[in-house]
């Protein structure tokens, strides 16, 4: 039986799409048969991202409505064979499709798949709850920018309201130098804040922007900061225990100073 | 005064003022989208006081807000309770 992923964060742009085709891309680069689902509907993008889009005939809302059975709908992705993406309609909206069938969806996909990861629209309305439905774990990405955390916040508090427990954190676009002159929010204070726990750390990488415009998710690449970073966000989605990057322990030298002296919390 | 705080200006970091900001705006985010939560505390309220003087308890009113801090003019969540009292009980039987 697989399991229900909703990727989410409330604010838009803060990388949701890239975030769920990565883990996609990664999960199924570790041998595990994955759906991604675009619950974007009328904005979709999941299909350019991962490099798709020239092969959808059906989506997501054909299969609800009955217009094309699950599978004809599935597109297989060109290098990684158990990777599939069921694409949002583009000409619909959200109010297309209910949170009951996409419940009903998940029970068909949960036989065929052991990972469903479903890309969250922005927003907390009707396309949230369509997202959310029938979701068995939820990751939530936000940016170190007050806009994005705030958001995260509520996102968090909803997903609570709608009985998701123990949603994971990751943070994107850490630029690890304006960290480091105090210009921009730590791990550290954005865990304080949220209070839930950091499933990883994405570094702001320009190898990201250059993948996305070849449509080839960075996980692909290991050789990128990103790509080794989402790597191990896979690895740790996998049950391994894998600590986090190097770069991503961004401790200054006073901060080290506080720790001989034992004054850092 | 923290040692190393005044030594590199930590305080004035711009990340400060955005965890500080962020801290005051989230107070208000939880309570507002909590009904629930302030209905909690109102009930208890009125539990608590209800011991000592009869309220007015359609009247009550109660919310998060923000106040100066009086030491050093810094902003601060506040809980306001507006609790109109209809009169005493008297204490020999409490």
């Amino acid at each position: 039986m697989g399991e229900v992923y909703v990727i989410t964060s409330g604010k838009g742009g803060v990388g949701k799409t890239t975030t769920t085709a990565n883990l996609g891309a990664g999960l199924a680069q570790m041998g595990k048969k994955v759906v991604v689902i675009d619950a974007d509907i009328g904005l979709r993008n999941l299909d350019v991202v991962l490099g798709l889009e020239n092969r959808i005939v059906y989506d997501l809302v054909d299969v609800i409505e009955g217009g094309c059975r699950l599978k004809q709908a599935l597109i297989k992705d060109k290098k990684l064979p158990e990777l599939c993406l069921l694409p949002a309609a583009q000409t619909r909206d959200k109010n297309a499709i209910n949170p009951e069938q996409m419940i009903a969806l998940h029970e068909d996909l949960k036989e065929m798949f052991d990972f469903i990861l479903v890309d969250c629209p922005a927003g907390i309305e009707q396309g949230f709850k369509n997202a959310i439905a029938g979701a068995d774990k939820a990751i939530v990405v936000t940016t170190p920018e007050i806009s994005a955390v705030r958001d995260a916040d509520r996102i968090i508090g909803l997903l609570e309201a709608a009985e998701l427990r123990n949603p994971k954190l990751i943070i994107n676009r850490l630029k690890i130098d304006m960290v480091k002159r105090g210009d921009m929010m730590n791990i550290e204070d954005m865990l304080d804040i949220l209070a839930i726990d950091l499933l990883g750390v994405i570094p702001d990488d320009p190898e990201i922007v250059i993948s996305t415009n070849k449509g080839e998710p960075v996980v692909t690449k290991p050789n990128s900061y990103a790509g080794q970073a989402y790597h191990n966000i896979v690895q740790r989605v996998c049950g391994e225990d894998v600590p986090l990057l190097d770069l991503e322990t961004q401790e200054g030298f006073v901060n080290r100073i506080r720790k001989m002296f034992g004054l850092a919390k | 005064m923290d040692f190393f705080k005044f030594f590199t200006g930590e305080s004035k970091k711009s990340k400060n003022v955005a965890k500080e900001r962020l801290k005051l705006v989230l107070v208000h985010d939880r309570a507002d989208c909590s009904q629930d939560f302030l209905d909690s505390i109102k009930e208890d309220l009125i539990n608590v006081i209800s011991d000592y003087m009869v309220i007015d308890e359609e009247e009550l009113d109660i919310k998060i807000t923000r106040t100066k801090r009086e030491s050093d003019e810094s902003t601060m969540p506040a809980l306001v309770a507006n609790i109109p009292i209809k009169h005493m009980k008297d204490r020999k039987r409490i």
